[in-house]
């Protein structure tokens, strides 16, 4: 292998595909990789994340206004609501299909499918995904966002100079320059979940999954949070909750997989989630080669040019 | 749950997640039914139809856990041969005096193998005084006082014979079939069937079913009954004193079961004594007889010591024999001094003064309008509060100064408003629904002039009584004996401004030897001779060993299931009440999965009561002990009594006193309903307490009203909680991280409603009633749904009830739109149930405001003092 290839291949996996952030970021013995998973078949809507999140961060008010989206009134992900609960209101699927599988418990109930609750109150707390592969970190000309020792994506936003490509690169749409209140010192800062970078580091788990009442925000070791995620949604299908899927959960994905990864009871646009994300520089190195090699046509055209004038 | 104790929701998901099954009965889909297993929306205040319908189904199945049922309930005991049912008379009992809508519960007595006339003069109370206990909410002290038996009732342990509670109950549930639920409460047969099979299928040896509800529950002119309702069905299936049974009532706030305990109610003193009247108990003796009534079995014999330990706690020294220990120091109450009643006699002037601690009436309080009328009246007003609430703004900024009825240049109110540290800028404790009080250590101090109530009343009182220093007068006598010596800490002490400690008035709650000081461990040691004091008797232990129990936070992971170690609860820090129920007649446990407290012969001499719990019973009586004919007190219950604090010991299926409204628990419509009851001619509670004034007005009710009439409230509203704002908003509307979460009044329609009425998704809204309009945005939602009443379809309209016109999001505050009625037996107000139109756009405002309502009092009949008849059946008098 040249030299050529194997940093091509290098460039290639750090864009694209599995691997471990932290080392890949040149950290030597970092600790395990961090991350959420928010099983969203406990969520209950509370907001107490949205809440911890804005008391810990210090994040302003982001607007008082009833929106008529269910009992969302946050709008979104954006630079004042680092945590966002999605409410969606929609008749069932009827996709809980009993499988006559062994139960713990009550016994199970014979009632027809015809019974079963017709109506779905799906609620979900969105938070940013802490890419393997994030594009937000890639573009930021300034080096303000940085990967962590944890894996995770962090903004400081001290040396930000709002020029705004990250919220282009997100394909999320998660991060987003702070637009008010107009006495906040970080408008047009970028801004965005750190999973509680400064708690982390003093052993404490982030704000909002302190604050979760019912356990649909778990925090820990990514890899074992993507194990215990393929146990939970396998036991749910067992209890014919077929709908019951992961998201973030493949590193095999447009991302490398995510730091935060959610359990679903729909599909992924249902909740206003990109349903195929891909990390928006994922062509970078296809694209510099291919300006490599048309810079070397370039210049061996020019050099031919005045090699040819040459007497 | 979900929506209103997210907190305590947690234990339900970890129970689900364990393959417990979530049953959510409800009128509107919430959060709650978002994670439940079943849903069944159920039309607002038929709840007692529902569940009486789950007895019928238990009881005509024969689906009751038959060896506890007979064993622990009054199911066996034999009813006097006067007792009438409202299945004989139209709804209502026996006993019934329709000049003063009280019964005489006479008929309503066990049948006794003593002599007829004794038993009524030992059992019985007079209509008159029946009358007396709804005004003073004598129900509360029977809450916990139960009933008092003298005499061995007969009983038929066959439960063949037709006057046995067992056959009584069976007659008197046997209407509410899965037909007239579904009638009645809008609840398909399917649904209905599905409840039932879920609920005796997980009740037995083998399992338990848990009974949790809000106390938006109770908020009915039948609340007390529907509570009743529960426990009847839960006594059946033997679901009371055993692990994962029980009803669990989740309180609207951090310790409102300790501000019963220690109570902030004007009928009762701390530990559930009755608050005395000058009438019947002019002695301490006249006073204490009557919580013991001599002669009668279980724990309250004991009454005497609980209320000398109460004197000696307020009176210290001077509390002596010799001077009946300051009994007469003690405030007596004359009748009727209940929250509402106080109100109206505000607005009449009768009222100079009022003190308002973390309370928010002219939102949080029913009739919203007559309470800020009635501080208006005022002389003056104290407010401590964290921030400037609408009870202390009033005279400045509620609807009233835009009608013109409260002017602020006239209003002659002196409001004093004083900033109140929060729950972590304090130490203290809370006690919770489970009885379990935990102590708060003080996180940080409270902000500025902030004080915790502690300081606020010790320094109160201190003051008061420099100010009655060297008074002769002996009405000030009260106040200059108490034993107010509490030690202070803090910055201000020296300048005389120290903070009490809250943990001296915990020992001092807990109880003492006088001579010693050594803290008591058990209310058992405390002596009615003076030698003992203590604040609050089911409380004694909480300091035991001279240690802070309830501050104990050992984990639940380093101690046994029942995690004895974690806060303190009473009595005698015991988890399960009444846990003797969780093992059979003989001790032994009902089943191996569901074993709690047991009886083991091995243990001690001749054996001993042990388990996972401390049991609820004597600790050496054992299972086979049976009870001399003579005998009275503790000793008169026998092995197999576990509900020591019944006279009988038994579970009462059946009620022969106490309660105002009935023995039974029977259906009756809401005050405001478009119903006729379908079972009964008396359309709802005939005792119920009701004020009838031109300023308290009811909606018309069908039946006695023409249906135009009837017609001009064609819906039915209901009010609860958000998650994201706490009650009135007190706590909520003014911090901003949660007032963004719902910033705006909204009112829940259907979409079938929407149509009907022509209102758009985020347009506005207003309900109207008799007492008030009020306006929100309108959200369209498919989480509520029109039911089908009667044959017709009902549509059920849903409001919060956070907002007023203070703090970062203003609103209409949606309990303007409720009078006042109140359930006899505790006056609580009818509050979650009520009839309304619903127009749309914005209500109109000012005096255009009143005209509306003027308007639609006319148009409903009720203008001109006209009220629907509270008893609408004759059947009672032709009984009497």
């Amino acid at each position: 292998m040249s030299l050529r290839e194997s940093l091509s291949d290098r460039l290639a996996n750090s864009l694209f595909g599995p691997l471990d952030p932290a080392p890949n970021a040149g950290y030597d013995d970092p600790p395990a990789r961090k991350g959420f998973f928010t099983d969203t078949s406990v969520c209950i809507g509370c907001k107490a994340c949205e809440v911890a999140c804005k008391e810990w961060n210090d994040v302003p008010e982001n607007a008082f206004e009833m929106l008529g989206t269910s009992y969302d009134n946050s709008h979104s992900l954006n630079a004042n609501q680092w945590r966002h609960v999605a409410f969606i209101e929609k008749p069932a699927t009827g996709a809980r299909a009993d499988l006559g599988m062994p139960t713990v418990g009550a016994p199970p109930s014979d009632t027809p499918d015809d019974e079963k609750p017709d109506f779905q109150w799906l609620m979900s707390s969105d938070v940013c995904k802490h890419c393997t592969h994030a594009a937000c970190l890639d573009v930021c000309p300034t080096g303000s966002l940085f990967r962590s020792e944890f894996g995770t994506v962090v903004v400081q936003d001290e040396i930000c100079n709002g020029c705004g490509y990250c919220v282009a690169a997100c394909p999320y749409g998660v991060i987003d320059r702070r637009h008010g209140p107009a006495d906040d010192p970080k408008v047009g800062i970028a801004q965005k979940c750190t999973l509680c970078y400064d708690r982390l580091t003093d052993g404490q788990r982030p704000a909002c999954a302190q604050a979760c009442p019912t356990e649909s925000i778990l925090f820990g070791d990514v890899e074992e949070l993507r194990r215990t995620a393929e146990e939970r949604v396998a036991r749910l299908h067992e209890q014919g909750i077929m709908d019951a899927r992961l998201y973030g959960n493949d590193p095999e994905d447009g991302v490398g997989g995510t730091g935060a990864s959610f359990l679903l009871l729909d599909e992924p646009e249902v909740y206003g989630l990109p349903p195929d994300p891909v990390v928006t520089t994922k062509d970078l190195p296809a694209m510099y080669r291919q300006a490599a090699t048309a810079a070397a046509v370039f210049l061996a055209g020019a050099a031919a040019a005045f090699l040819r004038r040459k007497p | 749950m979900a929506e209103a104790h997210p907190v305590g929701f947690q234990w339900v998901v970890e129970a689900q997640k364990r393959g417990a099954r979530v049953i959510h009965v409800d009128p509107r889909f919430t959060r709650t039914s978002a994670v439940a297993d079943k849903h069944v929306p159920i039309r607002v205040g038929s709840d007692i139809a529902f569940l009486g319908g789950v007895i019928n189904h238990v009881l005509s199945n024969g689906l009751d856990f038959r060896e506890y049922v007979v064993n622990y309930t009054n199911a066996a005991t034999i009813v006097s041969e006067d007792y009438r049912d409202t299945d004989d008379l139209d709804g209502l009992f026996s006993g019934f005096d329709a000049e003063k809508r009280v019964y005489d519960p006479t008929s309503w007595q066990y049948e006794s193998e003593d002599t007829h006339v004794e038993l009524s003069q030992a059992q019985a109370e007079s209509s008159a005084e029946h009358a007396k206990h709804r005004a003073t909410a004598a129900g509360l002290q029977h809450e916990a006082h139960g009933i008092q038996v003298a005499s061995h009732p007969a009983r038929d342990e066959t439960l063949q014979h037709p006057r046995c509670v067992y056959q009584v109950l069976k007659r008197h549930f046997a209407r509410y079939t899965p037909e007239v639920v579904e009638q009645i409460c809008g609840i398909s047969q399917a649904d209905f069937a599905e409840v039932c099979r879920a609920w005796t299928e997980n009740s037995g040896r083998e399992r338990t079913t848990a009974l949790v509800y809000s106390v938006g529950w109770t908020q009915h002119s039948v609340g007390v009954q529907y509570i009743r309702t529960g426990a009847i069905l839960q006594l059946l299936l033997g679901n009371m004193g055993r692990p994962g049974g029980g009803i669990m009532a989740l309180r609207g706030h951090a310790s409102i079961q300790g501000s019963t305990d220690i109570p902030t109610l004007f009928n009762i003193l701390p530990g559930y004594l009755p608050m005395p009247n000058p009438e019947e108990h002019p002695t301490l003796d006249d006073w204490v007889d009557s919580v013991r009534k001599p002669g009668s079995k279980g724990f309250w014999s004991k009454a005497d010591a609980y209320a000398v330990n109460l004197l000696k706690a307020y009176w210290g020294d001077r509390a002596q024999p010799d001077n009946d220990f300051c009994f007469d120091y003690l405030p007596k109450i004359t009748g009727d001094h209940g929250t509402y009643r106080t109100v109206l006699d505000m607005i009449d002037g009768k009222v100079k003064g009022y003190f308002l601690l973390g309370q928010n009436p002219a939102v949080g309080s029913a009739h919203g309008r007559a309470q800020r009328l009635g501080m208006a009246q005022l002389d003056w007003l104290v407010v401590r509060d964290l921030f400037e609430i609408e009870s202390a703004t009033f005279w400045k900024n509620s609807p009233e100064i835009e009608t013109g009825e409260i002017v602020p240049e006239e209003c002659a109110t002196e409001v004093f408003l004083l900033p109140a540290a929060s729950h972590v800028e304090k130490e203290g404790t809370f006690t919770q629904t489970q009885r379990m009080l935990q102590w708060r250590e003080k996180a940080v101090d409270p902000p500025g002039d902030a004080r915790s109530e502690l300081w606020f009343f010790y320094h109160l009182g201190r003051m008061l009584r420099e100010r009655l220093q060297g008074s002769t007068d002996e009405r000030d006598r009260p106040l200059l004996d108490l034993a107010w010596d509490y030690p202070v800490h803090g910055d201000g002490v020296a300048a005389g401004w120290g903070e009490p400690s809250a943990e001296a008035v915990l020992r001092e709650i807990n109880g003492f030897e006088t001579a010693t000081g050594r803290p008591l461990s058990s209310f058992t040691e405390m002596k009615a001779d003076g030698s003992t004091l203590g604040g609050c008797w089911i409380y004694t232990g909480v300091y035991a060993d001279g240690v802070n129990q309830a501050a104990r936070k050992k984990s639940r992971h380093e101690q046994s299931f029942v995690a004895p170690e974690w806060g303190w609860a009473w009595p005698m820090n015991r988890r399960i009440l009444y846990n003797r129920a969780s093992a059979d007649p003989d001790g032994k446990p009902w089943s191996a999965r569901k074993a709690y407290v047991w009886w083991d012969p091995e243990l001690g001499e001749n054996g001993e009561w042990t388990g996972a719990d401390v049991p609820d019973f004597e600790k050496t009586k054992p299972p086979s002990y049976r009870s001399p004919e003579d005998a009275d007190g503790v000793a008169a219950l026998d092995g197999i009594d576990p509900f020591i604090m019944q006279g009988d010991g038994k579970g009462a299926l059946y009620v022969p006193q106490g309660l105002i409204d009935g023995p039974l628990p029977t259906h009756y419509e809401p005050v405001e309903s478009p119903f006729r009851n379908l079972l009964y001619g008396q359309q709802g509670n005939p005792t119920r307490l009701e004020y009838r004034r031109e300023d308290n007005p009811m909606n018309p009710a069908p039946g006695a009203d023409s249906d135009a009439h009837v017609a001009v409230f064609p819906f039915v509203f209901t009010t609860s909680r958000l998650t994201e704002h706490h009650t009135a908003g007190g706590m909520s509307r003014y911090l901003e991280h949660l007032s963004e979460l719902q910033p705006e009044m909204f009112v829940e329609v259907s979409p079938a409603l929407a149509a009907e009425r022509g209102l758009e998704h985020m347009g506005w809204c207003h309900v109207v009633t008799a007492r008030s309009a009020v306006e929100g945005r309108v959200l369209v939602t498919e989480r509520l749904r029109p039911l089908r009443v009667e044959g017709r379809t009902v549509h059920q309209v849903w409001l919060p009830y956070h907002w007023g016109s203070g703090g970062l999001v203003t609103g209409d505050s949606t309990n303007d739109l409720f009078g006042i009625s109140l359930d006899p037996n505790v006056l609580i107000q009818e509050s979650k149930v009520g009839t309304c139109d619903v127009r749309p756009g914005r209500r109109p405002r000012g005096a255009e405001l009143r005209a509306l309502i003027t308007d639609y009092r006319r148009r409903s009949g009720t203008d001109d003092d006209v009220y629907p008849p509270i008893v609408t059946t004759d059947a009672g008098e032709e009984e009497q």
